[in-house]
């Protein structure tokens, strides 16, 4: 069974570049336009969440911490998608239960890494 | 491919421009609303992003100047004005026309004024340049040659729950060239305070490669933070320094040495007296480390737990003798002994080389004298008498040494007469020894040739006969902590058993709790330690008895038995003794764990209380009597006997007497 990947962004564009890549890769993707959404989408089994930070609604802070504090996802690794101006956000980010991060702009070679990295 | 993401994000951008201009202009309605802020520093953010994604660059710098005014304005450092709505506007026109263009577009003077305007209104300083991306780099693959590198890896215990799984890290690794993975368990904490979803584990790795020290930097990119990594080379493979060598202990003999040296009885009491006292002190050290949840001290007493006993057993062993030498001196005397009474006798020696404390040997020599003379006396016939039952004429005693447990058993038997169990019986009678109804079976009447002043035989002669002898035996050995069992078959011989313990200065014990006191019991008589439930009790009627693995044992409680006060708990624990060739049970509320225990004498007021062989102190300093577990069971046996004799249940009596003959 193929790892489950839920993807959090605001922008259709990252979303799609992300489904694509991962999919390709072999894995199943998921997305959610926003925080909000993607605390509805994790009902069912998911492996790994790459959220962006900046979004309505629920932002990628409030959503990684909603996701550590469900039982059921304590551990589950979370990717945030971050710029490089956001060094305080990538630390508050850490701090709220984040596994790890990407930097945008990134390639789709260093998505891939990363994901491997927290997922195999 | 990349085409088609950006068609994606041509149409995204647009949304998001519209948006852009919808939050500043709204905002210059509303300036103190946080929510519009928001909606426009988000949008400059995605397009910043997002823009520098699909290859933007021009956009995300441009957005990215826009987007650090709008954070200042977020976070209340900047006054949403009106020159900064109308600077937005122009910039949100420009970047449209950036988006529209493909190749790049938009006016690159009107923009550069525009970044200047903004600086000036945010006070960055001019000339700022935003910073450019060097995103989260790849391990590169530049291989250089290969080299070791010892990585030091202690995550912080919470490592799991931030989603990190080491386990991937290693295989990142792995990529990278030749891995040697060890664990350190050390940090683990004893299972009752530890935290299943806690990593208590360290991690030290050795990898061979020729990637740079920041590509194996890099896979801990994630948790650098959160764990204590150090990350040394070790040397280029090929150029292995002199790995130290082990030491190699030089084990030749030194020439000439014996391969023995004397050292006198006294410097090995004080030897043993000393491990004595060190078996004390570790009692303590045990007790301490159990009541600490440290796993640290833990360890140590235990280690210091082992070597201790292993050291009394050492220092022990150096006390030891064979019974050889004692054995030996008997070949003398039963030979005199048989030409003075005419009886040819032959002594059979076995198991010589059972060995002793050296104490407990010189103690033996009196009654093991007894006993042969004894047998020689009493027990064997003469050659005549032996043609005549169809014996051969000569005789044989035979002296055994054997180990049981921590005791040793030594037996003198041989084939001549045997006991007259009704000769016993009629002259304990007329001594005065035993009730005439007394209902006695054989193996009691044997034990009665042991009391004071007993003697069946018919003359004295110089050799026995004075009614002192067995008594004797009984008394040395007992003095001993021995005991002394006799069985006999009219006809065919007698054999006195003499049971010792192995030494007198330190055995194996189990501590155990009746109330507030603790006892200790020789481990060696000890088999098996159960539960004995409420329902246990019931279910066997009132009587004494306890069903273990189907054998109905009879058991003694602690507590009626030495009648201590106090309530009985619910679960109560039956230690399964063996004694005098049968199971046991001692009733005592709780079975605390094993004792090396250090034997002391105990003073004169204990004398007549022959089921208590001495005491030890325990690590708290307080005193735990050890009990003689024989001679318990045998003295609650006696007790038991008349009272149960006259009690109106005639089955509990025949239980009893079950008891007595084994």
């Amino acid at each position: 069974m193929s790892k489950v990947i839920l993807t959090v962004d605001d922008s259709a564009s990252i979303r799609q570049m992300v489904k694509f890549t991962l999919s390709e890769a072999g894995y199943t993707v998921i997305e959610a336009v926003d925080g909000r959404d993607a605390l509805t989408k994790l009902a069912s089994r998911v492996d790994l969440v790459i959220t962006d930070l900046n979004m309505p609604n629920l932002d990628g802070i409030g959503l990684i911490r909603s996701v550590r504090a469900n039982p059921a996802y304590k551990g589950i690794p979370i990717l945030m998608l971050t710029t490089e101006s956001q060094e305080s956000r990538k630390i508050e980010g850490k701090a709220a239960g984040a596994t790890g991060w990407i930097v945008k702009p990134f390639s789709r070679q260093q998505m891939l890494a990363v994901v491997k990295r927290v997922i195999g | 491919m990349m085409d088609r993401f950006q068609q994606a994000f041509h149409e995204e951008a647009r949304e998001l421009l519209s948006e852009l201009e919808a939050a500043l202009l709204e905002l210059d309605r509303n300036a103190e609303d946080d929510e519009l802020i928001g909606r426009a520093f988000r949008a400059l953010h995605t397009l910043k992003g997002s823009g520098a994604m699909f290859g933007f660059d021009q956009l995300a710098g441009f957005a990215h100047e826009l987007e650090n005014a709008f954070d200042r304005v977020r976070n209340g450092r900047l006054a949403v004005s009106r020159p900064l709505i109308n600077l937005s506007l122009a910039a949100a026109d420009q970047m449209k026309a950036m988006i529209e263009s493909a190749g790049g577009g938009g006016d690159p003077a009107a923009c550069g004024r525009i970044v200047t305007e903004l600086r000036r209104l945010t006070g960055a300083a001019e000339g700022a340049v935003a910073e450019t991306a060097p995103a989260s780099s790849l391990p590169n693959d530049a291989q250089g040659p290969a080299r070791e590198w010892r990585i030091h890896f202690r995550p912080r215990p919470d490592v799991i729950l931030n989603g990190t799984n080491p386990l991937l890290l290693f295989q990142e690794l792995r990529a990278l060239g030749p891995l040697q993975v060890s664990v350190d368990t050390s940090a683990v904490p004893p299972l009752a305070a530890m935290d299943p979803e806690s990593c208590y584990l360290g991690w030290d790795l050795t990898l061979e490669t020729g990637a740079a020290v920041e590509a194996i930097r890099d896979v801990f990119i994630f948790i650098e933070d959160d764990c204590e990594l150090r990350i040394e080379p070790v040397r280029v493979p090929g150029t292995a320094e002199p790995k130290s060598d082990r030491a190699r202990t030089t084990t030749a003999p030194a020439a000439g040495s014996s391969s023995s040296i004397r050292v006198s009885t006294e410097k090995l009491d004080r030897l043993v007296n000393l491990v004595g006292e060190l078996v004390n002190v570790q009692a303590r050290l045990s007790e301490v480390a159990a009541g600490r949840d440290d796993p640290e001290v833990r360890a140590i007493s235990e280690q210091v737990d082992r070597l201790t006993g292993e050291l009394r057993e050492n220092s022990m062993s150096m006390r030891m003798l064979p019974l050889r030498t004692t054995f030996e001196r008997f070949r003398r005397l039963v030979r005199d002994l048989g030409l003075e009474l005419n009886k040819q006798v032959e002594l059979a020696i076995e198991g010589a080389d059972t060995e002793l404390d050296k104490t407990v040997i010189d103690q033996l020599n009196d009654p093991l004298v007894h006993l042969i003379r004894n047998s020689m006396d009493h027990g064997i016939e003469t050659p005549e008498a032996r043609r005549k039952a169809g014996k051969p004429p000569a005789a044989t005693i035979q002296l055994a040494a054997h180990y049981s447990g921590a005791q040793v058993l030594i037996r003198v038997s041989d084939d001549g007469r045997g006991l007259d169990a009704q000769a016993i019986r009629a002259r304990a009678i007329e001594r005065g020894l035993v009730d005439p109804s007394a209902p006695l079976s054989e193996s009691d009447l044997f034990s009665l040739i042991l009391a004071p002043g007993f003697s069946t035989a018919r003359k004295i002669t110089d050799v026995s006969g004075r009614g002192v002898g067995m008594d004797v035996v009984r008394r040395n050995v007992e003095a001993l902590r021995g005991s002394v069992e006799i069985s006999s078959r009219a006809g065919e011989g007698m054999a006195v058993t003499l049971r010792l313990p192995l030494t007198l200065a330190i055995i194996d014990g189990l501590l155990v709790r009746v109330g507030p006191t603790h006892f200790v019991l020789p481990l060696a008589n000890s088999l098996e330690c159960v539960e004995l439930t409420r329902q246990d009790i019931q279910n066997a009627h009132g009587n004494h008895l306890a069903n273990v693995r189907g054998e109905t044992i009879p058991y003694v409680r602690l507590s009626e038995y030495f009648g201590m006060a106090g309530a009985r708990p619910e679960r109560e624990q039956i230690m399964v003794v063996e004694v005098m060739d049968g199971h046991y049970g001692l009733v005592v509320d709780e079975v605390v764990g094993n004792h090396q225990t250090v034997i002391k004498n105990v003073g004169r007021l204990y004398r007549g209380v022959p089921m208590i062989s001495g005491a030890t102190i325990l690590g708290n300093g307080s005193v735990a009597l050890i009990l003689d577990p024989h001679r318990l069971v045998e003295n609650a046996i006696q007790t038991a006997a008349p009272r149960r004799a006259t009690a109106p249940r005639a089955l509990e009596t025949k239980e009893i007497n079950t008891c007595y003959v084994q």
